[in-house]
């Protein structure tokens, strides 16, 4: 029998601990099938941030580092600059690219260092349990906006691919979704596309994932999965923002 | 090797590190330090495989030093007393990973945005931890740009031999005076091997992991023992300090730094009046050395302390002398410099 489907050799035997329907297992595994089908495993090294993911250094068998809070695309650039062969990506979530980090990452894209983004953006902070985010959306109830976010007081929820896309030194940007498998396929493209444009050497890149957090949400995965795609998608727009021409 | 150069401090400072094989450096300007930075611009793009980042703050800063670390460069990254307390979050992540690493710290007043003048009022947050969590920097205390030179170099040695982040704390006159350095040929020493735990890609092995963090309490306490392990081996083998004319003392002073410099004058002007005048200056300060301030205590019953602080490292000395004498504190803040003369006027006051 034909084996058409197993775990990848960049993810460990742990089972993840991740919530049920939380779309980190699925970013998680399209990250690692691509290390895998680039053959970049043993020559990489991956930054997880503080989060929900900061157990991805758990998750993926290549080398990993945890960062502090906001800080992963300044701990990526330390180590790409070090080890320019080597592979480097960070995996994060709004809070820590959007909130605290944003300086981090807009100079990181600005200086164009040749890293990869993971950007998982749930519009909620999970692992606190559920207070709002920098991409929490206008009206959305959460811990810390129970009247639902209003924008006289807290902002409008920031667009992070548009807004990083217009610096120059950026490579590629692009944002994709989990919520059906359509998404997904498309999802591991863009990724792909990311790591290929940092293994050709031609810039920063970053794939902002629209994902689910059922759990904070309040929504079971199937109805988490209808709500990304009715009130996320229209206001974060799928796509790529920004592509180097050469990038195949 | 051998070279005799007339050197600013701060940039006394960037040609240690290189010439101590640190090719990366990771800062941000900030008065009295800028030249720093500056000097690792030009000279760092020079040299193959370096790397120089005005980075956005001081924060990403010590981030890309944690960083480079990972991977096993000497890493270094500057700043002054505001800086330095961005940089305390990042600290305790580097000493809980166990990461070699070297920050300085050119102190100016303070608090606050305080003033670019010299001061010493960082010593708790220097040798006290300053980030959060129960762990030390190495701290090394120059008083000369000779003395910055030789503790930038030992600072990487050091931080490599306990994998443990250390620190220079000079200040703003230390950094920015001339004076004569000479770069002299070094003993090599025997330094761990990084390859055990290093970031480079898992090729051929297991992947490694660096992650300064433990749901499992038990385990985070183990690891807060194996490092402390660390520092008791420092406070047995690293103490390093410099005494001055401790035998026919009436009174010891203990100062660090710039203002051990003034004291060394104090004390010429001092026998001059016939007052004999002793200097215990610790040169490290974490591991702090107690024991000679404790012998010391044992056979001179005065003790002053000057800092350009209100008074930080005097409890230090009173726990070594552990109130067997009288300890007494002259400060000067904000970024004023005592002089000689009001030190010595102060001096008299406790031999009356």
């Amino acid at each position: 029998m034909k084996k058409v489907f197993g775990r990848p050799k960049s993810l460990t035997k742990d089972p993840f601990t991740y919530c049920p329907g939380c779309h980190h297992g699925i970013a998680n595994r399209l990250v690692a099938e691509v290390l895998d089908e680039f053959g970049v495993r043993e020559n990489t090294i991956g930054v997880c941030p503080v989060g929900c993911s900061v157990f991805a250094y758990v998750f993926f068998d290549c080398d990993m580092i945890c960062a502090a809070h906001g800080r992963a695309p300044a701990v990526a650039t330390g180590m790409k600059r070090s080890k320019p062969d080597s592979i480097i990506f960070t995996y994060q979530g709004d809070g820590d690219l959007a909130s605290i980090g944003t300086a981090e990452i807009v100079h990181t894209a600005n200086r164009g260092e040749n890293i990869t983004v993971i950007f998982i953006n749930n519009a909620i902070y999970g692992m606190t349990g559920g207070q709002m985010a920098p991409t929490t959306l206008v009206g959305q109830v959460t811990q810390t906006s129970p009247y639902g976010r209003d924008p006289k007081t807290m902002g409008y929820p920031i667009k992070v691919a548009e807004m990083l896309s217009t610096l120059k030194g950026v490579a590629y940007i692009s944002r994709v979704a989990l919520s059906k498998p359509a998404y997904v396929v498309k999802a591991k493209k863009a990724i792909k596309k990311a790591f290929q444009t940092q293994i050709e050497g031609k810039g920063f890149s970053l794939v902002e994932v629209l994902s689910t957090c059922p759990t904070n949400w309040g929504l079971n995965p199937i109805e988490a999965n209808k709500w990304l795609e009715e009130n996320m998608i229209p206001y974060y727009p799928l796509g790529e923002f920004k592509t180097p021409e050469e990038v195949s | 090797m051998g070279e005799k150069m007339l050197m600013k401090g701060n940039e006394a400072i960037g040609e240690a590190a290189i010439r101590a094989g640190c090719h990366f450096y990771f800062g941000y300007p900030i008065t009295p330090q800028s030249e720093l930075a500056a000097y690792m611009s030009k000279k760092l793009p020079k040299i193959k495989n370096a790397t120089f980042i005005q980075a956005e703050s001081e924060i990403a800063a010590i981030n890309m030093v944690y960083g480079a670390a990972a991977t096993g460069e000497r890493a270094l990254t500057s700043s002054s007393s505001p800086g330095i307390s961005l940089k305390q979050e990042g600290i305790s992540y580097i000493a809980c990973a166990e990461l070699p690493c070297v920050i300085v710290n050119m102190q100016r007043g303070g608090p606050g945005l305080g003033s670019i003048q010299p001061g010493q009022a960082d010593y708790f947050q220097a040798t006290k931890g300053g980030g959060h969590g129960d762990y030390h920097l190495i701290v090394l205390a120059p008083s000369s740009v000779q003395e910055l030179v030789d503790l930038t170099m030992d600072a990487f040695d050091l931080a490599d031999k306990y994998t443990n982040p250390a620190m220079i704390l000079g200040d703003g006159l230390i950094g920015q005076m001339m004076e004569s350095v000479e770069f002299k040929e070094r003993k090599k020493i025997d330094l761990p091997d990084k390859e055990g735990w290093i970031l480079t890609g898992c090729k051929g092995r297991e992947k490694n992991y660096i992650v300064p963090f433990n749901l499992d309490p038990y385990e985070m306490e183990k690891l807060n023992f194996k490092i402390q392990e660390k520092y008791n081996k420092l406070k047995e083998k690293e103490v390093r300090y410099e005494t001055i004319n401790l035998d026919n003392a009436d009174l010891i002073v203990v100062a660090y730094g710039t203002v051990a410099r003034i004291i060394k004058t104090v004390i010429d002007n001092a026998k001059k009046e016939g007052i004999n005048i002793g200097l215990i200056r610790p040169i490290t300060l974490f591991p702090f050395p107690e024991k000679i301030i404790a012998e010391t205590s044992e056979k001179v019953n005065k003790f002053l302390v000057v800092e350009m602080s209100l008074g930080q490292m005097v409890e230090d000395v009173k726990l070594a002398v552990n109130g067997k004498v009288e300890v007494n504190f002259y400060g000067r803040v904000g970024g004023v410099i005592p002089t000689q003369s009001e030190i010595l006027t102060e001096i008299k006051k406790y031999l009356k």
